[in-house]
């Protein structure tokens, strides 16, 4: 089992806490002139997204957590699970609805996606950062209309729903930021 | 990697507050001294780790172990008992395993010793320096267990480490309090996470009488044996300054040393040594003093605004 003293407790370092694995975010070392040292330590559990304060006696160690992160591409989904291929290796890997996390709805077939693999297993999948989709449900709303006043709902071929501006209409192909789930501009075909 | 880590304003601004000091005391007729910074010996504090290096020439054929100084206090005590008067050293000192936003391994301290002073007394100076050189207002100025009373709820001269455990839950620290039961160390956490964050923003803070189990070498209160004349010094969370009404009796020293060294066997860290030259010169007698060391390093950061201590060292650990 690898482990990590606090000595090499730094920002972005995977280690076990609570059987889930996380990442430090933030390391201080805490140390009154008279008394033992501590590293206070700003986690993010990487299955719950939660992020919580941990404090650890200087020299103490914990386990290292097996967390390596990949570009895989996308293939399909079965059903259940959404499968993803290693283009050099060829190897597949299968996530599950958890893994995925509500990132489904970005999956374009053969897009590239950041996996983060834990012993193996996908547990966090990060789509592209902008990926282009077509509006398949829009209010077509008035021609001509561009003031653009707070826009209209829009549901796209993956069935992700955007607010779009009033003068985007179905068919069209609009570009999207993955990361805040919002529109960016439409495509030329 | 070969640049500074500080800039060379930031360097000018340094030499400036150096000689800022400098002037106070000689305004004040306090003697500037050196004392060694390699020692045969080194403090028995249970949570400092010195450096050793070894000594191999004339006379010492067999080598011999040398210590980096942790603090010029022992050394200073000599000269004080040797009747030097009051005295003041601006050097280096050395901790190992300390590295961090306020912490670099190799540092500079100011420490200063005013005969004839108790704690009180010194304090008021150590107010005076700092409001020439930070330009602050009078200093606020809170006992231990007051401080602790109102941002921790618990009287730390009346408490257990139940309760203390108890109290790190209750502020989201549940994780230490399962694996730590030494009371000094519990307080001092809850005390550097809930008061210091609470105290001195404004002014520097003073936080006066420590429990007596914290009293490191100062002495025990004459009407008060739950707490000792020992001093710190806060400001903008900073710890910046710890300063003792010193003890002058060679035996309770010795008998101090003698506990340290058990409480670091206990945590599995080697007995040191204990200096027998300070022994001595207590013994032979050390006038009534107070003495303070103050963090060089950290009061530049505060006067010059930055977060952390590598922006006022020319080569931080790193770069060393």
């Amino acid at each position: 089992m690898a482990t990590f003293s606090t000595n090499e407790f730094k920002a972005g370092m995977k280690i076990m806490l609570d059987n889930e694995p996380c990442n430090i975010l933030e390391n201080e070392f805490v140390k009154p002139g008279k008394g033992q040292a501590f590293s206070r330590v700003r986690i993010r559990k990487l299955i719950s997204g939660k992020v919580l304060e941990k404090t650890f006696k200087s020299g103490e160690s914990v386990e290292a957590a097996d967390v390596l992160e990949t570009e895989l591409d996308y293939l399909y989904n079965d059903g259940e699970f959404w499968h993803f291929m290693d283009q050099k290796t060829y190897e597949q890997t299968a996530a599950d609805a958890k893994a995925m996390g509500g990132k489904e709805k970005w999956l374009v077939e053969n897009s590239t996606c950041t996996v983060m693999l834990w012993n193996g297993t996908p547990i966090v999948i990060n789509p592209p950062n902008f990926v282009e989709l077509e509006i398949t449900e829009t209010d077509p709303g008035l021609k001509g209309d561009t003031a653009g006043t707070g826009g209209k709902p829009a549901t796209l071929t993956t069935g992700a729903v955007v607010r779009v501006p009033l003068f985007v209409q179905i068919g069209e192909v609009i570009k999207v930021d993955t990361r805040s789930e919002e529109y960016v501009s439409r495509v030329q075909k | 990697m070969w640049q500074p880590n500080a800039s060379i304003t930031a360097l000018r601004q340094r030499a400036a507050i150096v000689k800022t000091i400098r002037c106070f005391f000689e305004n004040r007729a306090v003697l500037e001294v050196e004392t060694p910074n390699l020692s045969q010996a080194t403090v028995t504090d249970q949570h400092l780790a010195s450096f050793a290096t070894e000594f191999v020439g004339p006379g010492f054929a067999q080598g011999q172990t040398l210590y980096l100084q942790t603090s010029p206090e022992y050394a200073m005590k000599r000269l004080l008992a040797q009747g030097s008067g009051c005295i003041y050293q601006i050097g280096k000192a050395f901790r190992n395993e300390e590295s961090g936003r306020f912490h670099n391994p190799e540092f500079t301290l100011l420490e200063w010793y005013r005969v004839g002073f108790d704690h009180f007394k010194l304090m008021d100076e150590v107010d005076e320096l700092l409001q020439l050189v930070l330009e602050t207002r009078k200093a606020d100025r809170y006992s231990y267990q007051s401080a602790f009373m109102t941002h921790v709820g618990i009287d730390p001269l009346d408490t257990n480490v139940e309760a203390l455990q108890q109290a790190l839950v209750e502020h989201g620290m549940g994780d230490i309090a399962q694996i730590e039961s030494c009371e000094d160390t519990l307080m001092q956490l809850l005390f550097s996470q809930l008061v210091e964050p609470n105290i001195g923003q404004q002014v520097p803070c003073f936080i006066y009488h420590f429990p007596a189990s914290q009293a490191a070498l100062a002495k025990i209160h004459g009407q008060d044996n739950r707490v000792a004349e020992r001093f710190e010094v806060y400001f903008k969370g900073i710890e910046l300054a710890n300063g003792f009404h010193e003890l002058t009796d060679a035996q309770e020293q010795l008998a101090r040393f003698e506990r340290d060294n058990v409480k670091r066997l206990a945590d599995s860290k080697a007995a040191n040594s204990i200096d027998r030259h300070l022994i001595d010169a207590l013994n032979h007698g050390m006038p009534d003093c107070a003495g303070v060391a103050l963090g060089i390093d950290r009061l530049i950061m505060l006067a010059l605004a930055v977060d952390s201590i590598d922006q006022v060292l020319s080569f931080a650990i790193e770069r060393a």
